[in-house]
């Protein structure tokens, strides 16, 4: 038998997916940062486009690095890899910097590292292998418990460092709980809480309470001959009553200030327009601004003037939605649908159980960050400081998005080699 | 198993990306609102800062307001200069500093403007305003740093500074932004809330070129600035101003309250500095000169000096052991040196002679009383008990804690405590006679200037007091914090007072002659505070006049000697000049003056 180069057995779709979308994010960062003035200077150093292009250079040596890595390392090493991020979490609590509000970052020389970043792939390893085991049935509640631990952990440890937007990510992992077989009815309740809690912001309590008691009411007395039934919608009026007076808990004392003024301007922009609704607002007149075919590269005049806040960073759609308009915002979410439905394929034509949940856990991490991130900049979820994958100018964030999406694709080029163990 | 899910998973993917599409449809070509606001103009935020509260005394004497300065600020996308050279000598700044500044400019943005030069009084770029002719990219941001009326009061009105990063790390109201300035110390800082007013926002639309284009949204998200609340202090200017005078080239304080209120009526730190060096373009500078000077005019003394009260203490042994019922009113106690160093000649001594001659072996003995009231114990059981008795009176007086003034950084003082003796003899180990100094306000006991004005208002009172407080009003609704206004009980009853104030009345007579006024009736006590390290500290506490008491004062005046003289003078001048409005007595005021103590 020929014995086929990696490069032959590599998806090359994604692959040309993902340079596709790194080069588009480099054009764009440009874009959000470019002066006239200083167009000889955009490729230096002191510039995001001159970083960028370093951090795009690194990334290629750590596709080499984790491609040419034997496929068997991550299976074999899921736990300890784990292991060594918690305690790294651990560690950048008790001796982490401090930027802007969280404790998340490790300065050693002018080098900075943010643990949590690469927390992403190690729990994602860490699920696959746990729920990989042949004997383990999702099915089973112990199951259940374990896999939640496992993705609650470092969640916990990052609401400790004050970064909600980078714990949030770890609720994803849920979509590989429910491609292995968890019931359905955790996310309708999940879902219910979400639409309860943004109901009981919008609505007055008493409002809910009524309608909620009403429709009770309505099913016990249409349901005399089913105890079980009147039982089942008795906690159900519970739980929404125990939901709808925790919100204010919750809104006063679990969020910090300006994380409460971003959801309520989330609900009502007017409410903080200095704020939170600000960075809406102006994120918004520069997608909005934009129209059908963009106003042309380096046209931008919103994102340029820097009334976008964070433009190369969290808020690089702005620039994409203002230079090349709805049609180039099209352009981008389809490339976005193709390469996640293209993992989507990858992960389930996988011959080993660990290796399809890995590529589910790869898929629910960029998913995640993709629509998080859209979402927050046109308005339609608050903000929270997340990066667009691949598109957003930042070393870590390009980093464990390359290194998540490459070990799948090293698992996936192997795969035919399980069969012959 | 469970292979259908995939389907799910991939229909969910493709219906985010709908609604986006969607969602994105409508605000790119549907929604001409966001067109509107796009087509060639963006919008400008412009922060509208609210005028500071300004500062009256409680005849509605202007002390602080706020006068203009210019920040220059720097658009470096429009800088047009005909000549670099000549700029920078306008400005007054190096070749080297111009190229870091516009360095730091372009690197914060070359649309938005950002500071080039600090407060520029209004003089000077009235001065330079025709040079400006021709320079582009360049315009002036008017600004408001306090002026002062009187170089008075200083270390009460405190300082404003810009907001440090730790202040900004430590404010969780959000309300604060890099650059921002706040009060530092003094009644700026304590209270900044009330100053400070509220930031209102205007959004202005403005076109590529920084053309103003109008309102965005017709004003609708705009709000207007709310001006800070003025405040009304309790401070009598007049007799500020005089305390002040006659402290020059002294060190020690004067603390002047009004004991049916509670409100300081006189506040000086000697010596004090000019407030307006601390406000403005030299701040930086001096600010360095003043922390260097090794006479430390920033120490906030009235709240922040610690010092031994001295005899003026003995008013309060005498009240506890009132209280206590360890001496009669009456009782005739013999005296002679024994126990301790005296002034006082030998002989019999009541509470009221005890007072007016400051008989130290009087007051010893009645401390002795005071601790040792249980004779079935051993000495060194009854020490303990009578110590923790003694100290609950101290802290009814307010000592040994602070008093609450609305002035930041206020020391406690030291009212010894039971631990503190066992930790330096061991428990068990210490008797009344390690405690004789306590008696006479020597030994560990510290207080601090406002405490014991505090307590020359509480004998003016007859048992109570209110916090004293500076800020009589806040805003134009006279709004005072009920913290002030409530009444704090020394836990003397009232019968014991009016012998006690005989005895100030007589010592006038008998310690503090320089103190006397012909037809205000003083009661006060003189002390002279042992200074192991040079001259004596000179004190007096008094308060007047003796029947419906208007102010109560202390004076302490740092290597001044014998109490009878600098301070008994002080505290006697500060009193004609408040009550009645003048001061007859020149020759005093020029022996003050003159501030030769030791003659």
């Amino acid at each position: 038998m020929r014995k086929d180069s990696i490069l032959d057995r590599i998806d090359w779709t994604v692959v040309l997916l993902y340079f596709a979308m790194v080069i588009l994010g480099w054009i764009n960062i440009y874009a959000a940062v470019y002066e006239e003035e200083i167009a000889s200077e955009m490729l230096s150093l002191t510039y995001n486009p001159g970083k960028q292009l370093i951090w795009i250079g690194t990334s290629i040596l750590i596709i080499f690095g984790v491609v040419s890595l034997d496929y068997k390392f991550f299976d074999s090493f899921a736990y300890i890899i784990y292991g060594v991020m918690i305690l790294l979490l651990i560690a950048v609590l008790l001796f982490g910097r401090e930027v802007a509000g969280s404790t998340s970052w490790f300065q050693i020389g002018s080098f900075r590292f943010q643990p949590s970043e690469f927390t992403k792939f190690a729990t994602a390893l860490a699920l696959a292998k746990y729920l990989g085991d042949i004997h383990v049935k999702m099915e089973n509640p112990k199951t259940q418990l374990i896999a939640a631990g496992i993705m609650f952990l470092p969640m916990i440890l990052i609401v400790l460092q004050g970064d909600l937007g980078s714990a949030m990510v770890f609720a994803a992992f849920s979509i590989i709980l429910f491609r292995e077989g968890i019931s359905p009815i955790y996310f309708i309740v999940g879902i219910g809480l979400v639409i309860l809690f943004v109901l009981t912001l919008l609505v007055s309590k008493m409002i809910i309470f009524i309608v909620s008691g009403v429709i009770c009411l309505v099913i016990i007395g249409a349901s005399v001959k089913h105890p079980k039934r009147i039982i089942i919608t008795i906690l159900v009026a519970l739980a929404i009553f125990a939901t709808v007076t925790s919100v204010d808990f919750l809104m006063q004392n679990v969020l910090k200030p300006h994380q409460r003024t971003r959801v309520v301007s989330l609900v009502n922009p007017d409410a903080d327009p200095l704020g939170a609704g600000w960075n809406v607002t102006q994120s918004k007149i520069a997608i909005g601004s934009g129209g059908f075919f963009g106003k042309g590269f380096l046209e931008g005049t919103q994102t340029k003037f820097d009334f976008v806040p964070e433009q190369s960073t969290d808020f690089i759609f702005c620039t994409l939605g203002e230079e090349q308009g709805w049609l180039g915002s099209f352009i981008m979410i389809t490339l976005f649908v193709i390469f996640l439905i293209r993992v989507s394929i990858i992960a389930e034509r996988q011959k080993t159980k660990f290796a399809r949940i890995y590529g589910y856990g790869v898929l629910s991490v960029i998913f995640f960050h993709f629509a998080v991130n859209i979402a927050m900049t046109i308005g339609l979820f608050p903000v929270i400081g997340i990066p667009l994958p691949f598109f957003s100018y930042g070393g870590s964030s390009l980093w464990s998005f390359t290194a998540l999406l490459f070990i799948l694709l090293g698992l996936d080029a192997n795969r035919m080699q399980v069969l012959m163990r | 198993m469970y292979d259908d899910r995939r389907y799910i998973i991939r229909i969910a993917i493709v219906l985010v990306a709908m609604i986006f599409l969607v969602k994105l449809f409508f605000i790119q070509i549907l929604d001409e609102n966001y067109k509107a606001a796009a087509e060639n103009n963006i919008i400008h935020k412009v922060v509208d800062y609210p005028y500071r509260g300004l500062i009256y005394d409680r005849n509605h004497q202007l002390i602080v307001h706020n006068e203009p300065i210019f920040d220059l600020m720097v658009i470096p996308k429009e800088v047009h200069l005909p000549d670099t050279a000549a700029f920078c000598e306008l400005f007054q700044i190096t070749r080297e500093e111009f190229d870091e500044k516009m360095d730091k400019a372009k690197r914060y943005s070359y649309i938005q403007p950002s500071q080039f030069a600090k407060q520029i009084s209004n003089e000077w770029f009235a001065s330079i305003a025709d040079q400006m002719a021709g320079i582009r990219g360049f315009y002036p941001k008017a600004r408001t740093i306090r002026g002062y009326d009187y170089e008075n009061l200083s270390n009460a009105l405190g300082y404003i500074g810009e907001i440090n990063q730790r202040q900004l790390r430590a404010d969780t109201t959000d309300y604060y932004k890099q650059g921002d300035y706040l009060g530092i110390t003094g009644i700026e800082s304590s209270y900044e809330e009330e100053l400070r007013g509220k930031r209102g926002v205007q959004y202005k639309m403005v076109n590529v070129r920084g053309v103003d284009q109008g309102s965005f949204k017709d004003g609708k998200l705009d709000t207007l600035s709310v001006p800070g609340q003025d405040l009304t202090l309790s401070i009598d200017l007049k007799l500020q101003q005089y305390a002040e005078k006659l402290m020059e080239g002294k060190i020690g304080s004067v603390v002047a309250i009004e004991p049916s209120t509670g409100e300081i009526l006189a506040f000086v730190s000697a010596p004090s500095y000019n407030p307006s060096l601390l406000s403005g373009r030299d701040f930086g500078k001096n600010f360095e000169l003043l922390t260097q000077d090794s006479l430390k005019p920033l120490f906030n003394r009235p709240l922040m000096a610690m010092y031994p009260p001295g005899s003026i203490f003995k008013i309060v042994q005498a009240l506890i052991a009132l209280e206590e019922g360890v001496v009669g009113a009456k009782e005739q106690v013999y005296c002679d040196h024994s126990l301790i160093g005296d002034h006082a000649p030998q002989g019999y001594y009541d509470v009221r002679k005890g007072i007016m001659f400051s008989s130290n072996n009087y007051f010893v003995k009645v401390f002795r009383r005071i601790i040792n009231q249980n004779p079935e114990l051993s000495q060194f059981e009854q020490a303990p008990i009578g110590m923790d008795t003694w100290a609950e009176y101290m802290h009814n007086f307010g000592l040994g804690r602070p008093l609450g003034v609305d002035i930041p950084n206020e020391k406690s003082g030291l009212v010894p405590s039971t631990e503190l003796y066992n930790r330096i003899y061991g428990t068990g180990r210490w008797k009344v006679s390690n405690l004789h100094s306590l008696a006479i306000g020597q030994g560990e006991t510290l207080l601090n200037p406002i405490q014991m004005a505090n307590l020359a208002a509480i004998m003016a009172n007859r048992g109570h007091y209110y916090r004293p407080h500076i800020v009589k009003a806040t805003g134009s609704s006279n709004y005072i914090d009920p913290y002030y206004t409530e009444r704090q009980e020394s836990g003397i009853s009232a019968e014991h007072f009016p012998v006690v104030i005989q005895g100030m009345q007589d010592a006038l007579y008998g310690t503090a002659g320089r103190a006397i006024i012909q037809d205000i009736e003083i009661c006060g006590k003189t002390g002279t505070v042992q200074n192991p390290h040079g001259e004596d500290h000179s004190t007096f506490m008094a308060f007047a006049p003796k029947d419906n008491p208007q102010i109560a004062i202390s004076v302490y005046v740092e290597n001044a000697g014998w109490g009878g003289r600098a301070a008994a003078s002080i505290s006697s001048l500060c009193i004609e000049s408040y009550i009645r409005g003048e001061v007859k007595r020149k020759w005093l005021e020029d022996y003050v003056l003159k501030g030769e103590f030791f003659d």
